[in-house]
Order: C-alpha cells, then sequence, then structure tokens
C-alpha cells in the first residue's frame, strides 16, 4: 500500500509545515478528500466539522488535524449492527447482490473459504443463470476451495435455483449457503424485480432468510455507488457492504457518505483475487490508509 | 425534472438579467458550481480545477447572446468546451495494414473487456469485416468459457486457447488460425490487471511486441471515481492506448472517467457501452457525454427553452 503511505505523508507535511490552519492547509485537505472519492458533500461535512472545532480552538496544533479528521471518518464507518455471524441460524442463508463486475462471485468464493476455515460447511449456488459462463466460474470457484456448488442449466429461472438449493442444503446438511446472483444495474427495474423474487422465494421456504444479504461495492467506483446502495436497499433489506479490489490505488472514500447516509456496516474488505484475499472492515485501519 | 445544475445556474444569475457581458466577477459564482457538478459527476479534482480555469478565459468578456441569460450562455460556453475536451466528434477504429489487423482489450478487472470484445466482434461483422475472437485471459476462472460462449451466440471463430498455456503463446498461436480460418481482424480479450501490477503489465506489453496491434483500446468502466486519471494514466505509458471504450452507461453514472480519461491520454473514447446484451455498443458522441456529465440531459434543449 505505497501509495496510501505517500498520500499519509502528503497530510502530515502539509499539516507539520505550517503553524496554523489556514485556508490553504483546508484546500489540500479538501483534495484529498475528494480524491479519495468520499464526495463534495461528505468532504464539506467533514471540514465543516473539524474547522468548528479549529475555531473553538480544541484544534489550533495543526498535527492534530488529520487525527480529528481520522475520529470523524472512523465514527461515521462505526456502524452500530449486529456482528456477522454465520453460525447463528442452520442453514445460515447469505444473498449477495451488486451491480455488473464488482466482485460478487469471487467474494462468494473467498467469503465461503473463510467460512470453511472457521469450522462450518458451506454451500455455493450458481444464481446468475444470465451471464455467460457465470455458472462455471462459481464451478471453478468451488473445487478451488473444495466447496460443493448447486446449479442449473444456464438461463434458468434464478428463483428456481435458490429454491431448489435450499432443499439440496437441507439435504446435505449445509451449515451455510451463499447465493450468488446475476450483476444488474441498480436502475433496471425488471432486474431489480427478479431480484426482489429470489429474495421471496428463500424468504418463503425459509421465513428466517435470508439471514444476511451483502451488498457488494467496487472500491474504484466513484459517487454512483451511493445510488447504487440506495436502489439496491430499496429493493431489499441489505443487512452489510463489501468492499472489493483496494489492493489498487483507489481508497473506497465513497463509503463514507454511504454509511453515514445508509447507516450500513462494511462486513468484509477485498484485497485481490485469491482466496485469502478477504478481510473483515476495520473503521480505524479504513480511515488511517485514507488519510 | 428540471436538472440540478440549470436551476443552481438561475439562482447565480437571477440578480444579473440585462448585463451585457460576462464578467469575472459575475461568472465566478457561475464556475463555482461548474466545478461542483463536475466533482459530483466523479471528474478528476485537477482536470476539474484546469477546465473551471479555462472557461473563465474563454467566457469573459463574451457578450450575452440575446436570446440567452447570462446562466444559459455559461453553460453554453462550458458544453461547448466539455465537448471540444471529449474530442469534438466521434472517433471510428483505426484497421488499416496487413492482415489480420489486431484489437487488443486491456483494463482493470471486471470493467467488461471480454463482454465489449464479442460486442466489438459483432459490430464488425456487421460492418462486412471477419473477425476472429481470441481469449488470452488464463486467470479468472471460466475466462476462456466465457469468451467462448459469447462467440458462439454470435455465430463466430474462436481461437481454441487453453489455461495451461501462456498468454504470449495464444497471441502467437492465433494469427496462424487467423489466417486458416480467413479472418482479417482478431480481438484479443486480455485478463483484468491491476495498473500497478509491474509483473502483469509487463505481459501486455509482450502481447503488445508479438501482435503489433492497429488498436489497443482502454476498457473502462463508466463508473470510475477518482481514481480513473492514474489507472488511464498507466496504462498508456505502459502501451499507449489507442482509444477507450467506456463501458455500463446504461445505469444512472455521471461518467465524469470519460473526461478525466481523455484529458490525461489525449486519446478518443470511440465506444461506449449501454448494457450487457452483445448488440449494445454505440459509437461515442462527445455532446452527448457533456450533457450527462453535467447532469443536464441535454444541454440544447435547455438552452432554446429560454
Ligand atoms: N484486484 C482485485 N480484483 C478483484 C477483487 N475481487 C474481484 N476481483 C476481480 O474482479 C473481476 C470481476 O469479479 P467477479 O467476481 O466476476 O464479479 P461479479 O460481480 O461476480 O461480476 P458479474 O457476475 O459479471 O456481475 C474478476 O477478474 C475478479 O478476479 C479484489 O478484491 N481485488
Ligand atoms: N450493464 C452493463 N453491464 C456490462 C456492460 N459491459 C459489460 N457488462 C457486464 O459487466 C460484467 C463484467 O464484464 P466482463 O466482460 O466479464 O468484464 P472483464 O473486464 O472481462 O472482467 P475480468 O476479465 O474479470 O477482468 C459482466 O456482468 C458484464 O455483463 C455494459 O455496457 N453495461
Ligand atoms: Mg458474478
Ligand atoms: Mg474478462
Amino acid at each position: 500500500h505505497r501509495s496510501r503511505e505517500r498520500l499519509a505523508d502528503r497530510v502530515d507535511r502539509l499539516v507539520l509545515g505550517k503553524k496554523t490552519i489556514d485556508a490553504d492547509v483546508m484546500d489540500d485537505l479538501e483534495e484529498i478528500l475528494i480524491t479519495s472519492d468520499l464526495g463534495v458533500q461528505a468532504t464539506q461535512l467533514l471540514l465543516e466539522r473539524v474547522s468548528d472545532r479549529v475555531k473553538r480552538k480544541e484544534l489550533q496544533d495543526p498535527a492534530r488535524l488529520r487525527e480529528a479528521l481520522r475520529e470523524e471518518i472512523a465514527r461515521i464507518l462505526s456502524v452500530d449492527a449486529p456482528p456477522f455471524d454465520p453460525a447463528a441460524a442452520k442453514p445460515f442463508v447469505i444473498m449477495v447482490i451488486g451491480v455488473n463486475g464488482v466482485g460478487k462471485t469471487t467474494t462468494i468464493g473467498k467469503l465461503a473459504r473463510r467460512i470453511k476455515t472457521s469450522g462450518l460447511s458451506p454451500l455455493l449456488v450458481a444464481g446468475d443463470t444470465f451471464r455467460a459462463a457465470a455458472i462455471e466460474q462459481l464451478e471453478r470457484w468451488g473445487e478451488r476451495i473444495d466447496v460443493p456448488v448447486i446449479r442449473q442449466k444456464s438461463g434458468a429461472d434464478p428463483s428456481a435455483v435458490a429454491f431448489d438449493a435450499l432443499d439440496a442444503a437441507q439435504a446435505r446438511k449445509a451449515d451455510v449457503v451463499i447465493v450468488d446472483t446475476a450483476g444488474r444495474m441498480h436502475t433496471k427495474v425488471n432486474l431489480m424485480e427478479e431480484l426482489k423474487k429470489v429474495h421471496r422465494v428463500i424468504q418463503k421456504k425459509m421465513p428466517t432468510a435470508p439471514h444476511e444479504i451483502l451488498l457488494v461495492l467496487d472500491a474504484t467506483t466513484g459517487q454512483n455507488a451511493i445510488s447504487q446502495a440506495r436502489l439496491f436497499r430499496e429493493a431489499m433489506n441489505i443487512t452489510g457492504l463489501i468492499l472489493t479490489k483496494l489492493d489498487g490505488t483507489a481508497k473506497g472514500g465513497v463509503i463514507v457518505p454511504i454509511c453515514h447516509e445508509l447507516k450500513l456496516p462494511v462486513r468484509f474488505i477485498g484485497i485481490g483475487e485469491g482466496m485469502d484475499d478477504l478481510r473483515p472492515f476495520d473503521p480505524r485501519e479504513f480511515a488511517e490508509a485514507l488519510l | 425534472m428540471f436538472d440540478n445544475l440549470s436551476s443552481k445556474f438561475q439562482k447565480v444569475f437571477r440578480h444579473l438579467k440585462g448585463h451585457g457581458k460576462l464578467t469575472e466577477q459575475n461568472i465566478q459564482e457561475a464556475l463555482r458550481e461548474v466545478r461542483l457538478a463536475l466533482l459530483e459527476a466523479d471528474v478528476h479534482y485537477k482536470v476539474a480545477k484546469d477546465f473551471v480555469k479555462t472557461i473563465a478565459q474563454r467566457a469573459v468578456g463574451q457578450e450575452v447572446m440575446g436570446s440567452l441569460t447570462p446562466g444559459q450562455q455559461v453553460i453554453k460556453i462550458v458544453n461547448e468546451a466539455l465537448t471540444d475536451l471529449m474530442g469534438g466528434t466521434a472517433a471510428p477504429l483505426e484497421l488499416t495494414g496487413k492482415s489480420p489487423q489486431v484489437i487488443v482489450l486491456v483494463g482493470l478487472q471486471g470493467s467488461g473487456k471480454t463482454t465489449t470484445a464479442a460486442k466489438l466482434a459483432r459490430h464488425l461483422s456487421k460492418n462486412k469485416r471477419r473477425p476472429c475472437l481470441v481469449p488470452a485471459d488464463v486467470y479468472r476462472p471460466a475466462a476462456i468459457d466465457q469468451l467462448t460462449t459469447l462467440a458462439g451466440q454470435l455465430n463466430l471463430p474462436v481461437f481454441p486457447s487453453s489455461v495451461d498455456q501462456k498468454p504470449e503463446d495464444i497471441v502467437r498461436g492465433a494469427v496462424g488460425f487467423a489466417r486458416e480460418h480467413q479472418c482479417d481482424t482478431l480481438i484479443v480479450d486480455t485478463a483484468g490487471r491491476l495498473h500497478v501490477d509491474q509483473e502483469l503489465m509487463d505481459e501486455l506489453r509482450r502481447i503488445k511486441a508479438i501482435l503489433e496491434p492497429q488498436e489497443v483500446l482502454l476498457v473502462a468502466d463508466a463508473m470510475t471515481g477518482q481514481d480513473a486519471v492514474r489507472v488511464a494514466s498507466s496504462f498508456h505509458e505502459a502501451l499507449h492506448i489507442t482509444g477507450v471504450v467506456l463501458t455500463k452507461l446504461d445505469g444512472d453514472a455521471r461518467g465524469g472517467a470519460a473526461l478525466s480519461i481523455r484529458a490525461v491520454t489525449g486519446c478518443p473514447i470511440k465506444f461506449v457501452g449501454v448494457g450487457e446484451k452483445l448488440d449494445a455498443l454505440e459509437v461515442f458522441h462527445p455532446d452527448r457525454m457533456s450533457s450527462r456529465i453535467l447532469g443536464m440531459g441535454d444541454v440544447l434543449t435547455i438552452i432554446e427553452k429560454a
């Protein structure tokens, strides 16, 4: 994470080099926050919060400005929510949703690997019956981590796949069922209806399920992630977020306005394409990497 | 629906009706709004800053056209400058030279390369070319299956690569395959990679050296945020890309990445992806993109409504 250290250095130079917090410092902080994808509003909100404290003389030492900003960001990201606990039900059903190409299928592979390592037995459900070779992709992941995959033919009704998979889960005594879904634009009404139907069918089969609905967001995405989170949340009760592709140079700062507005916890972060590249989310660490 | 920026502009300029010329002072507040609109559209911070500076220079001293308010006049100038910056008119593929001509698609993970490869093949075959698809992604699970399935849907030839081959060997083999199958164009799908992954960027350099492609297209997601400049400039430095395909414009992303990428690479955006289906590929229109980035449907109709 070389680029992140460099960014932190920049902030240090910025605040250490100046005796008081003046407009230049604020401008530079604005640049850092905006270029980390926090967006105009969240950036203004954060800068207002710290500048209030500057005016109240709580933050006369510029070196403490950065720490104050980190604290504000970590506070926003520390959303109060029940923990992610796949042992809480049997089978524990997880639905993974999101727009095209954000990393849903890969994340499912990584998550199943984590769950398996923790001693539970996962089962994967190939609910993306639309995209070319999406089923095969999930099957390759199943082979890689040695976890069974329930599939039907390409083009099958995804809610039927989910319905049958829950039977299979019971028969095989699986502890955790993870349902992959096709990527879809949050603005496409018919595709969102299809997703809701998958949800309804799962719920009908098992009234407490799905126990987790995880929305996958790509750290490379800018302000559009806010619209994604809003519209997927309108469609169903998301329980958490997963932020992928944090191994690149994108900061994923857009989760700050998202967590602020929607109060959704970030469950995990993706930091690569390998099976062990999924980590629990740590608000403090994230804020530090941001600035 | 009345859009954001133009209603803000109305507010800014309400007290300015009747002024004959745009002055430094009276456009300052308007340009602040433009800058914020660009940032909200994910245009890179520096690109937005430079752009607004250029606009200020262009606008100061201009007469406000009789039918327009000062706000509309500024929108008009902004829109024209944005359109110019994104290349003015659409740029076609440049496929000339000895056969087979080669298009290589590169980009970050999940940006839409494989889908775009198939879309381009369809587009070219509709234009009387004989394209052959070449799956050179041996890393992503089932990437070869994905392109092979899409080629099957289009009924177009696909090079039979396998995951135990090296991408370099795949593309070498594909040239001979194209000749055997009387194909005049190779469309090479490569694995998604991070611009900071030196090993994989070197692999692309080698593929490029082997194929000497006519087009190296960066496939970029229209939803990309501020990182777009770094991604695009890294790919451009490593490979001298010849153009860009901007995907997933069928959502509600404002697509400021288009401006950022264009500004840092100077390369034209040649196509846009507007859906998952293989016919969802369109030629890029700078003027439409400009309206979209500004978040104002069609700027011209707004101006004409004056
Ligand atoms: N560098 C990096 N790449 C990732 C990460 N997560 C996923 N990817 C890659 O992103 C690309 C898309 O991932 P998928 O899992 O296919 O995404 P998806 O959301 O299932 O895509 P669709 O089903 O087509 O909507 C693949 O090349 C993955 O290897 C990550 O954390 N880091
Ligand atoms: N809505 C929409 N989806 C698209 C578009 N282009 C591609 N996609 C989808 O985006 C996802 C990723 O597309 P791929 O073609 O697999 O992307 P890729 O760049 O080859 O991915 P990797 O090989 O994993 O790096 C798939 O679900 C595609 O269907 C587009 O223009 N609009
Ligand atoms: Mg998938
Ligand atoms: Mg691909």
